[in-house]
């Protein structure tokens, strides 16, 4: 593990310490609060689930609630950005930004107002309510926006630091909490800065890079490679926008060979947009860790996790098939038939 | 200024609507000319401003909600004094800061981007909400039109600035009875309007959109209004000034010399006679011409 970083020591414990994602930004909410006299926060009839609690109960005079209306819950807060406010607006992540997309994108976004999106409850991890509250798609219609920062903090020390680097931020941005309960893998010792990803493991021989609340399945994929004698680098990718391009392209270079990993559709998130600066840079063999273009369901997080492929074994397995694609590039490039071809072309 | 300056003026501007919109080829005629009195009005008469000065910490706010009708708030704006008025030319034209929906980025003075439907009064409720935590004494005004409260954006505005009481806010809504399809009575009917916003704890006043001084005085009434946001209902008749355009929902969406209608001059002449008519004001006064 990157010593640099003071991830958490007890990380590989079995009993590592677990905590919702969703805690660190009540945490960092009620910490924005004290630290700028403009940070206003609005919900949509989630006060409590979504952490906003804390907040609404130490600044009641800068608390909004919004009731059971999401595109409301954008527009108010552009309009009280417009008069000079820094509003936090929290939702389920499959109604705002799910529902509010276009109010976001015309009024937040072009706009250019400093409107933090808050959706919680990501990814299939939800767990029982099934699949019409689990948000998949969220990173992806975020991404598309001009001007749009987007962040899945990995453990809620880290959802507490975005939110305080939110806060800061001059424009919007949107960050992406879990539900569940989640292992504890950074400290309160460990950086935090918008759009730099952190090495949490060095490696030679593939890399995972992983964001949110999978970024923990991928430490474990790591120690497993590391049983077969594959030396994994692990890099949480916690901003999926702006992307930490450089530190992408030199694990390509470096260890040939990419898996991303994230509780989202493999269509338009954070393996997309390691895929748009690798296919102009360096072209990498690359899986796929994520939702391959379904819904989730109902069933514990666990269950969910297993049946939709996204734990450890399984980047496991993509890594392994990678890795074997880069073996085999890399023969074909040093046989002589191809350095033929090469030289006629 | 006086009414009758006033008046003269949104005849001004309504000429200025035409030749805009002639140059552009393309743009809403119909809406702009209806609120050409309701916005000189509002920037020559009610607001507090200073057009040197778009971003003054204590103006009042104005949020133009249905930002197609953009037309009529450029040319408003040019008159009172924001930019000049050889810019309206400019309208929807390649580098413009005068694009064709109103963008908060391109001209000072545009309080929020506007055009898709349902979202202005809410930005308004949260710039009044804002101003009521800072103790700010602006006003916020936000122009509205009939055929977005089919949108439930716009009721959820109307719930929560009725759930708070916002005395600091007033919407003006453009009652011109058309929408891109229709009547807006045909497409989704909205009536009766005014017992709908007081169910939802708003004040409502009733007024001719075309009678500069009962705007003002309905906007005075509405600063008066204490523990309730006021709706002033601005009954106007879509296209007004020019004949062949009033009344007619086709010309929701077209500018002169884009289309032939039953009663409209042929296409070539419909710009031309939609301005004599505005300089003759429909007959009534000879033009400069004659």
């Amino acid at each position: 593990m990157n010593e640099h970083v003071h991830l958490n020591p007890e990380l590989y414990h079995k009993d590592v310490e677990q905590v919702p994602i969703r805690n660190g930004y009540g945490q960092g909410l009620l910490l924005a609060g004290q630290r700028y006299k403009d940070v206003v926060a609005l919900c949509a009839d989630l006060t409590e689930s979504t952490r906003t609690q804390a907040f609404a109960e130490a600044f009641p005079d800068r608390f909004v609630q919004i009731g059971v209306a999401e595109q409301n819950l954008a527009t108010v807060a552009s309009g009280m950005a417009a008069a000079g406010k820094i509003p936090f607006i929290t939702s389920y992540a499959v109604f705002s930004p799910g529902r509010n997309w276009e109010q976001i994108r015309t009024t937040i976004c072009y706009n250019n107002q400093p409107v933090k999106i808050i959706g919680s409850h990501a990814g299939v991890s939800v767990g029982p309510d099934g699949a019409t509250h689990q948000a998949l798609e969220d990173m992806a219609i975020m991404r598309v926006l001009p001007g749009m920062t987007v962040i899945a903090p990995c453990d809620h020390y880290e959802a507490e630091r975005a939110t305080l680097a939110a806060a800061g931020h001059d424009g919007p941005v949107y960050i992406r909490l879990a539900r569940e309960k989640t292992p504890v893998i950074t400290t309160d010792r460990t950086p935090f800065t918008i759009g730099k990803s952190i090495l949490l493991l060095e490696g030679k021989d593939v890399t995972l890079i992983a964001c949110g609340s999978l970024v923990y399945q991928a430490m474990l994929a790591a120690k497993e490679l590391l049983g077969d004698g594959i030396h994994a680098r692990v890099l949480n990718m916690h901003t999926i926008k702006p992307l930490d391009e450089e530190v992408v392209i030199a694990a390509a270079r470096e260890t040939g060979a990419i898996v991303t990993i994230e509780e989202h559709q493999i269509a338009g998130g954070l393996g997309s947009a390691v895929t748009e600066v690798l296919a102009r840079t360096t072209p990498t063999p690359q899986e796929f860790v994520g939702m391959q273009d379904r819904f989730g369901e109902s069933g514990q997080p666990d269950e969910l996790l297993e049946h939709f492929h996204l734990r450890a074994k399984d980047i496991v397995t993509a890594a392994m098939k990678v890795f074997k694609r880069k073996a085999v590039l890399k023969r074909q490039s040093k046989s002589p038939t191809t350095k033929r071809t090469k030289k006629k072309a | 200024m006086t009414v009758q300056h006033m008046e003269r003026k949104a005849n001004e501007i309504r000429q200025d609507i035409i030749k805009m919109l002639v140059a552009a080829g393309s743009g809403h005629s119909a809406g702009p000319l209806g609120m050409a009195d309701v916005f000189t009005a509002l920037y020559f008469a009610i607001l507090h401003h200073k057009p040197k000065d778009p971003d003054w910490a204590s103006r009042d706010r104005l949020v133009l909600s249905n930002g197609h009708i953009c037309p009529v708030l450029y040319a408003t704006m040019a008159h009172a004094g924001y930019f000049p008025i050889s810019e309206l030319k400019t309208l929807r034209k390649f580098g413009t800061r005068l694009q064709g929906h109103p963008h908060r980025g391109a001209l000072p003075g545009i309080e929020t981007t506007s055009g898709p439907l349902g979202s202005g009064l809410s930005q308004a409720v949260g710039m009044t909400l804002a101003g009521r935590m800072d103790n700010a004494r602006w006003h916020v005004y936000c122009l509205l039109s009939d055929g977005e409260h089919d949108a439930g954006n716009t009721w959820e505005a109307v719930l929560l600035a009725g759930k708070h009481r916002l005395s600091s806010l007033t919407a003006i809504m453009d009652r011109n009875n058309i929408q891109i399809d229709g009547p807006t009575e045909d497409v989704l009917p909205l009536e009766s309007l005014r017992a709908k916003y007081e169910a939802f704890n708003w004040h409502v006043i009733d007024v001719d959109g075309h009678n500069i001084e009962m705007i003002i005085n309905a906007t005075n009434e509405a600063r008066a209004i204490r523990e309730k946001p006021t709706l002033i209902l601005a009954h106007t008749i879509p296209g007004k000034g020019v004949s062949y355009m009033e009344g007619d929902f086709r010309w929701h969406g077209n500018p002169p010399g884009t289309m032939e209608t039953e009663t409209a001059p042929p296409k070539k002449e419909q710009a031309k006679v939609a301005l004599q008519e505005l300089r003759t004001l429909g007959g009534q006064i000879r033009s400069e011409h004659e």
